[in-house]
């Protein structure tokens, strides 16, 4: 049977604020347990919550980015559970009436098609703290620190339909979280998680399979690989005659599969309620338009305009959107060269590959875009050629000279185009080459054109780099020739 | 001393006629002397309060008093206060020190008046007689046979016995109103939101409400001067202007409708209470009010609404009372579960238990709609009551209680105690203010007349209640207790 795949996200993004959302305490992530923790976060009897209105605005932003119904009310409800890294016994969310409706993300196949995700809502709520397990003797440590943290629950629609989807859809929030500067979005660091919805039907199927929920998946590669495990599980089990029940399960990445925590049965009951302590957030239209107005631009919109007006192909499009960083650096090198292409292709590659090498992000990129930007305008201008170019890159690179022209002239890596002095350089190696000569001219007439790279090859290091190679080619072409 | 009022007390400490150290001296002496058989505080703070009013009489001396500076005065153990035990009348709390001020405190503390102690309570607040207190039931000063009420006991019996000119208390179902009222004292439960609930104990968030306990409708207004206003560390307390409540306290009451709702007046009220409050709207009548009958339909409605909410809120309010991070730990837990099963057994009384137990209940799942959801509607209805019913007349006047003060351990049955809350419960569900204020004796023990307005009328009822005590001297009466104790 074809089988088909149904895939649901809810990613939690923590909000970059200051302090958390219902507390002054700071939410610096690496400090010393039970540091950040004040008297609200530890729950304290008679202390209450004032909602940070930075979260709010961070929300909204978010709701406006995925062109999102932002309701005027919001609410903010409890869900009562006892554990003991939630201070409270509740954590305060929003069930009922969350602060963003409905709306839709763009996100970029791998054969560059796109396809729209709906997005059922996205919630405010407080993070839990952490429990340490290790180095208590078979006692729990807790750790507050986390606790009160702003975290933006975003729950799409059922809408993906692959493992590929699902991590495309988990990157396109990444890159508008990232854009709106509303998270670091450090996955390793906990700024992004996502709980993972999966079921399968038989392919033409209306009515959705039992699903069940993969917990607090926090990397990309890990959101494919616990779907991967979890489809081809789901699948044996009905293909056996069996049936999917409807549970919680977890992500092992160590054996790579998804393991039951437990069933619908087992589930607890929220006991949802409004908090009290808590005023409806009303956000006015004149509210909205403001921060409508302060939106940066989007990863969709830079998406188009890198292809309707720089002319990128679909796929340099989306790798040079995918961050607000590579973006504004590709964009910076475009603007200093000129040519968007050239722009694209060197960001792409030689600074890619250098970044990649040295496990380096384009933020920390030793090479500026201003550098870049001047170093492709000389090999666009003819100062200097594609080999020379790396070396230059190379150079600033490690930190030897100011820009590309003091590179070029301390190396003395300025193209040759006068031709007196290439014809010299050539003579010279045809001179020294009488075997090479003698073969190319027994040679069949089709074989001689590779064996023209021979002489090219010598009559470049000759130059140490710096002759013009299509000049060199034409000129050996005839002066080789000549020899017939 | 133990007789006057906080006005009195302040002329006084003005005129340079006493020092707040000879005041504050003398009532910890009558507390010390004599509290053994009222049981009305938990913690009494004397050093601390020594040297408070030592700096009070230096800030005197210096010129930088106010008008309530070297007041001494109590708070209930609701309270949060830095330094000082805050036991919530709970074993579950018997060790926990906030490190923090509730802002009520907080605001008490710079208008320079000097705490005495941490009064007596019902545990989390929860209960009508004070008997549910960790630390033992409170007397009633009047008849230590009799409960002086709750669940702020502790604070009205100390009022009522001179150990303090006054005290605060907080007010979710009438533990203002009706304490005082058992004790013949004065008490407002201000509107919700007049007052920060920062640092107090939460027991229901959406009802509870801190206010004054006095001897008189003027001291209530000196003390809710100090303690109203908005905080920002209180998100549902009201961004309003705080108005200074003495100076209208003298406003004549020619032309003021007065309301009696006719179901305040209905079955189980007790005809000795019936006739003092009568009487006492006939003292109105004779000060130019005109008085009509009125109808708050809902107002039968009111009691299983606010066990409904109230329960809803408070089992997850105390949801953090779990042994892990304060308060009552059980001895050597076997894991978690054990851990949260005996710390909470141990730590919480019966009543707590029961009202978590109908909160959780309420809550959950398949049952939400019916309770919670029904209740909050029903709530809209009482509260749509009080606002038509205030479309008509100024002020609602009816007993504060349906009895005079009960026996100790003569209410066993729950409901019956829930019961005695009917005509103060309505008042919290709808976040308006009221006041209770001496208004006679039924078999010798005080009545309280309930006073009510219309949301952040407590100006008005002052004025109210402060004109009744001119014309009458209920309010002055102080039991034999007190006069033995002097």
């Amino acid at each position: 049977m074809q089988w088909e795949t149904v895939i649901g996200l809810e990613v939690h993004v923590q909000l970059a604020t200051r302090s958390k959302i219902f507390s002054g305490a700071s939410t610096a992530f690496g400090a010393e347990p039970n540091t950040q923790a004040c008297a609200v976060d530890l729950g304290l009897p008679g202390v209450l919550p004032v909602l940070n209105e930075q979260a709010v605005a961070m929300a909204v932003q978010f709701g406006l980015a995925v062109h999102a119904e932002i309701p005027e009310v919001s609410i903010f409800d409890r869900k009562n559970y006892f554990y003991p890294d939630l201070p409270k016994g509740y954590q305060t969310s929003q069930m009922y009436h969350p602060i963003v409706g409905a709306g839709e993300v763009e996100i970029t196949l791998d054969d560059d098609t796109t396809k729209r995700i709906r997005i059922h809502h996205a919630h405010l709520e407080e993070d839990a703290g952490k429990s340490l397990h290790e180095d208590f003797q078979g006692m729990t440590g807790i750790d507050l620190n986390r606790a009160g943290t702003p975290l933006l629950e975003i729950v799409s629609e059922p809408d993906m339909r692959s493992a590929k989807e699902a991590a495309a859809y988990l990157k396109a929030i990444h890159s508008i979280v990232t854009y709106l500067g509303i998270s670091d979005g450090n996955m390793a660091e906990g700024s992004m998680r996502c709980d993972v919805n999966v079921s399968v039907r038989p392919k033409g199927q209306e009515a959705f399979g039992t699903r069940a929920e993969i917990k607090n998946v926090n990397s990309f590669r890990f959101v494919e690989r616990a779907i991967a495990f979890e489809v081809e599980r789901q699948i044996e089990l009905i293909e056996d005659g069996g049936k999917v029940v409807q549970e919680t399960r977890l992500f092992d990445p160590e054996r790579d599969e998804t393991r039951s925590m437990r069933t619908k049965e087992e589930a607890n009951d929220y006991r949802y309620f409004p908090c009290p302590d808590l005023l409806p957030v009303v956000l006015d239209q004149a509210y909205l338009e403001h921060l409508r107005s302060q939106l940066p631009e989007l990863p969709a919109d830079k998406r188009a305009r890198f292809q309707n007006e720089l002319g990128l192909s679909a796929y340099d499009a989306n790798v040079l959107s995918a961050s607000r960083e590579m973006a504004e650096f590709f964009e910076e090198v475009q603007r200093v060269c000129g040519d968007a292409k050239q722009a694209a292709n060197w960001v792409q590659g030689e600074l890619s590959g250098a970044l990649n090498r040295e496990n380096l992000s384009i933020q920390n990129s030793p090479v500026s875009a201003q550098q870049l930007g001047e170093l492709i305008r000389r090999v666009l201008d003819d100062t200097i050629n594609g080999k020379a170019a790396k070396q230059v890159f190379q150079a600033l690179w490690n930190g030897q000279g100011e820009n590309a022209d003091a590179v070029i002239e301390a190396k003395g890596l300025k193209q040759v185009t006068d031709t007196g002095a290439i014809e010299a350089m050539i003579d010279q190696v045809i001179a020294e080459s009488p075997a090479q000569v003698a073969q190319y001219r027994d040679s069949e007439p089709e074989k001689r054109g590779k064996m023209i790279g021979y002489f090219v090859g010598q009559v470049m290091k000759a130059s140490r780099g710096t002759a013009n190679p299509q000049q060199v080619n034409g000129v050996l072409k005839e002066k080789l020739d000549a020899l017939l | 001393m133990h007789d006057k009022t906080v006005t009195q007390l302040a002329a006084a400490l003005k005129s340079g006629e006493l020092s707040s150290r000879e005041l504050t001296s003398h009532f910890l002496q009558r507390i010390e002397k004599a509290d053994g058989s009222l049981n009305s505080f938990i913690t009494v703070t004397a050093e601390q309060a020594m040297s408070q009013a030592a700096a009070a009489d230096k800030a005197r001396a210096d010129g930088k008093a106010g008008k309530l500076t070297g007041i001494p005065l109590a708070l209930k153990d609701i309270f949060c206060t830095q330094d000082v035990k805050t036991s919530c009348g709970s074993k579950m709390l018997d060790n926990f020190i906030a490190p923090y001020n509730a802002t009520v405190v907080e605001k008490l503390r710079a208008a320079g008046t000097i705490s005495l102690g941490k009064t007596n309570m019902d545990e989390f607040a929860m209960g009508s007689s004070n008997e549910n207190s960790h630390y033992g039931a409170v007397k009633n000063p009047w008849d230590l046979s009799a409960v002086p009420g709750g669940s702020s006991g502790g604070s009205a019996a100390a009022v009522a016995a001179g150990f303090v000119p006054a005290a605060m208390g907080t007010d979710t179902g009438g533990s203002i109103r009706q304490p005082a009222a058992f004790c013949g004292i004065t008490g407002l439960k201000p509107t919700y939101g007049r007052v920060s609930r920062y640092g107090i104990i939460a027991y229901a968030s959406s009802l509870d409400q801190a206010g004054p306990m006095a001897r008189t409708a003027e001291d209530c207004a000196l003390l809710l001067n100090v303690i109203a206003g908005h905080d920002v560390r209180d998100s549902t307390s009201v961004a309003r202007g705080v108005p200074d409540y003495t100076e209208t306290l003298n406003a004549p009451l020619s032309g003021l409708k007065i309301g009696l709702p006719k179901e305040y007046f209905g079955d189980g009220l007790d005809p000795e209470v019936e006739k003092a409050v009568r009487e006492a709207v006939k003292v109105y009548e004779s000060l130019g009010a005109t008085v009509r009958e009125v109808s708050l339909p809902h107002t039968h409605y009111a009691i299983p609404a606010y066990y409904v909410i109230a329960p809803a809120e408070a089992s997850s309010n105390l949801s953090r009372y779990d042994g892990v991070r304060f308060g009552h730990r059980c001895d050597s837990p076997l894991d978690l579960q054990d851990l949260y099963t005996r710390s909470r057994a141990e730590g919480f009384g019966e009543e707590v238990k029961r009202r978590i137990l109908i909160g959780t209940h309420t809550l959950s799942e398949g049952f939400f709609d019916a309770y919670y959801t029904k209740a909050q509607k029903v709530r809209r209805l009482i509260r749509q009551d009080f606002l038509d019913a205030f479309e008509d007349v100024d002020v609602l006047m009816g007993p504060a209680s349906p009895t005079p003060a009960f026996d100790l351990g003569a209410k066993k049955d729950p409901v019956s105690m829930y019961l005695q809350d009917i005509y103060t419960i309505a008042v919290n569900l709808a976040g308006i203010p009221g006041i209770s204020v001496p208004a006679g004796f039924a078999g010798g023990r005080p009545v309280g007349l309930q006073i009510l307005g219309t949301h952040f009328a407590e100006a008005q009822l002052l004025n109210v209640a402060h004109q009744f005590q001119q014309a009458t001297d209920w309010h002055t009466q102080l039991p034999a207790f007190a006069e033995e104790n002097a």
